[in-house]
């Protein structure tokens, strides 16, 4: 930091600027902070997203202001917990449209995180030196997972409880310690009030508190660097004499008014779903959840809420057999192991690695290697920077075959949330098991096939048709 | 949109012909208002918007039904109270005092009126209803019926209707209520004792006699309060 700070404003705006670096901040971030001049679509939904965060925050705390966490019985037998839910639907002014708008909100938060995940899937986001960025997103995927399930457990209705019911039973899987660390996550020998209330300090101010932290190391890290665009070009190499980068345009105000565009469409299909059909058919407010939660009884069909069902799908597909395919593919990294050049060591302890597994895979339950599988498909997109050994960034310099590997990637997610979502048969669980594979054949096998191919040289300036 | 970044190259942004070749941001030709307007009315707009969208939040902190529900009428039975007694009913969530005086008590408040702050209930801040503009404050000069708490900052006074020394609070403590917290007084009609901190009498709401032996506090000939 420099030691004289000359301050060119006066007045109020001087005052505080001698004691807070608002104008620097603001030229870093907004005024002088160039964002390439490209970008398309895809990129709304970066800003998109903080605007449903900022929703489901303003929107959390009015609900706050009415919702109890206590899973006992009133005086009518109701869960008071869920009582308050319909206390806030039918007697709190507005309470509706406020439960509406954060119901929705945590759907379109999903919709909205998967179309800006994929986006820095197609144009290479994620390739140097961006890797942190897309570390510090793929944390905050997770966060918001974690968020969304235990928000889901407050309305204390029969797909809450049967859905953490399940889920915390998924950590009950873990060998030798599961059944204890269940317990310990419950709080309780059973999901119960201790649960929800924990869940409920945990949704309301544990994640927000990390979630935002996240998110503003997730946006540090992008200005840092500067964004990418659809063409994979990096601006900052080509700078005019002031060095402003050719292709760069100031985010404010090019882009804070084009972001207020992607908002106004953004708002109209958000409300037309919250006043015209805010259970979107069972998929946003699920029918089993207007039950009051009855620990004797589980709903005939139960499935996690939409933005869960892929990994839910692949948890299903990995049943006994499926291990066969796991102990085989433990074979396979043994072999990438051995052709690999380098150092000795390393070979030996990742075959060693590879036999150990692969026997492991047959001792302990494929129950416990589902909820492995369903992990390691979140997981497995920390790596992606490291497994992407493709000459170019963006999907549009890529051989077309590629790019029909990724249009197989998306069809094949939305298969397998769909399949999630309908109770499991043989010809879905064959499908799922097909599913899974390609989906972590894609990531594992990266490396080599991003080293195939004929790709297109990158363009030097970016693609851009003046309107 | 007034601040232009310094030294931007206007025609490599590939900007819109009417602001390019070397004008700055902040230049509009004259004959191109268009902009400035478009964001002004957009922003108008905005904040417009931006109002409605703040009513419902607003609006839900606003009581409930239930809470409303909360506030009807209710109704007690007066006869079981004895005379120089105190009946307490929760009215809205608050205490209201159904007193049964005694003829002493009744007859002592004329000569209180010049210790008073508002002897003669003309303080519009607590309005009191027409039938209970009286030097008794209440329909039946026997039954005082005023809300317990203290017009001051709300705690609830407690009874002294003993008078002088018994009391403890003074030789010439003519009977009616103290409040403990930062010690106003008020006579047996609730009326407040001057130089106090509390600013006006004890509120008396709406009510009626349904019987002789039976009142609704929060409702009468007009309707609900």
């Amino acid at each position: 930091m420099a030691a004289e700070k000359i301050v060119q404003a006066d007045g109020l705006l001087g005052w505080v600027d001698r004691r807070f670096p608002l104008i620097s901040l603001y030229k870093a971030h907004l005024s002088e902070y160039y964002a390439p001049k490209n970008f398309n679509f895809f990129y709304f939904f970066g800003s998109l997203a903080m605007l449903v965060l900022v929703l489901q925050i303003v929107t959390g705390i009015f609900l706050v202001m009415h919702y109890k966490p206590d899973a006992s019985l009133n005086a009518a037998g109701i869960p008071v917990a869920f009582a308050s839910v319909e206390y806030i639907m039918r007697e709190v002014p507005f309470g509706w449209l406020i439960r509406y708008m954060h119901s929705t909100g945590a759907s379109a938060f999903f919709a909205v995180i998967f179309l800006h995940m994929f986006r820095g899937l197609i144009y290479g986001s994620y390739r140097e030196p961006r890797e942190l960025i897309w570390i510090f997103g793929c944390l905050i995927f997770l966060c918001l997972m974690a968020e969304a399930f235990m928000g889901y457990l407050l309305p204390w209705g029969q797909m809450s409880y049967w859905g953490a019911q399940v889920i915390v039973n998924l950590f009950a899987a873990v060998p030798f310690i599961g059944p204890d660390l269940a317990i310990w996550i419950r709080g309780d020998f059973v999901v119960g009030d201790a649960t929800l209330n924990r869940f409920f300090a945990f949704h309301v101010i544990a994640l927000p508190l990390v979630l935002l932290g996240l998110v503003a190391a997730h946006i540090i890290a992008l200005h840092e660097v500067g964004s990418n665009n659809p063409d994979g070009v990096e601006i900052k190499a080509k700078k005019d004499s002031n060095g402003i980068p050719l292709d760069g345009i100031p985010f404010h105000p090019y882009y804070t008014v084009h972001d207020i565009v992607g908002f106004a469409g953004f708002a109209i299909l958000f409300f037309a779903v919250v006043f015209f059909a805010p259970e979107f058919g069972g998929y946003f407010l699920e029918f089993n959840n207007f039950i009051p939660a009855d620990p004797l009884v589980t709903p005939a069909h139960i499935a996690p809420v939409w933005y869960f069902t892929p990994y839910y799908s692949m948890l299903r597909a990995t049943t006994d057999v499926f291990m066969w395919v796991m102990v085989a593919s433990a074979g396979l990294g043994a072999l990438a192991f051995l052709r690999m050049s380098g150092s000795g060591l390393i070979k030996v302890a990742g075959i060693g690695a590879m036999v150990v597994l692969a026997v492991l895979f047959r001792v302990f339950d494929a129950k416990f290697w589902g909820v492995v599988v369903m992990g390691g498909a979140v997981l497995i997109m920390f790596v992606l920077p490291w497994l992407d050994k493709s000459p170019v960034k963006s999907i549009r310099q890529r051989p077309g075959w590629q790019k029909w590997l990724y249009g197989i990637f998306v069809v094949n997610f939305f298969v397998l949330g769909y399949l999630g979502v309908l109770p499991p048969t043989p010809g879905g669980t064959l499908i799922s098991q097909i599913g899974t594979v390609y989906y972590f054949a894609f990531f594992a096998l990266m490396p080599i096939w991003t080293r195939m191919g004929e790709y297109q040289p990158v363009p030097e300036r970016v693609q851009f048709q003046p309107h | 949109m007034s601040s232009s970044p310094p030294n931007s190259s206007g025609p490599l942004l590939g900007l819109s012909s009417a602001v390019t070749k070397g004008e700055s941001f902040d230049m509009q030709p004259a004959s191109e208002p268009n902009r400035r307007n478009w964001m002004i009315a957009c922003g108008a707009v905005g904040a417009g918007a931006a109002a409605a969208v703040a009513v419902p939040f607003l609006g839900s902190m606003a009581p409930s039904e239930k809470a409303r529900s909360a506030g009807a009428p209710v109704e007690v039975d007066i006869s079981d109270i004895p005379v120089g007694g105190v009946k307490i009913v929760e009215w809205r969530g608050k205490p209201v005092w159904v007193v049964r005086r005694t003829p002493e008590m009744v007859k002592g408040l004329e000569a209180l009126n010049s210790q008073l702050a508002d002897p003669t209930s003309d303080r519009t801040d607590y309005p009191v209803p027409a039938y209970a503009k009286n030097i008794h404050r209440s329909i039946k000069p026997e039954v005082l019926v005023t809300v317990g708490i203290c017009t001051h900052l709300g705690c609830s006074p407690v009874s002294k209707f003993e008078t002088g020394e018994a009391s403890g609070i003074s030789a010439d403590w003519p009977g009616g209520f103290f409040c403990p917290c930062h010690g106003s007084t008020f006579d047996s009609a609730g009326r407040v004792f001057a130089n106090k901190p509390a600013p006006d009498n004890l509120e008396v709401p709406r009510h009626m006699y349904l019987s002789d032996s039976r009142i609704v506090i929060g409702q009468d000939e007009q309707g609900e309060a």
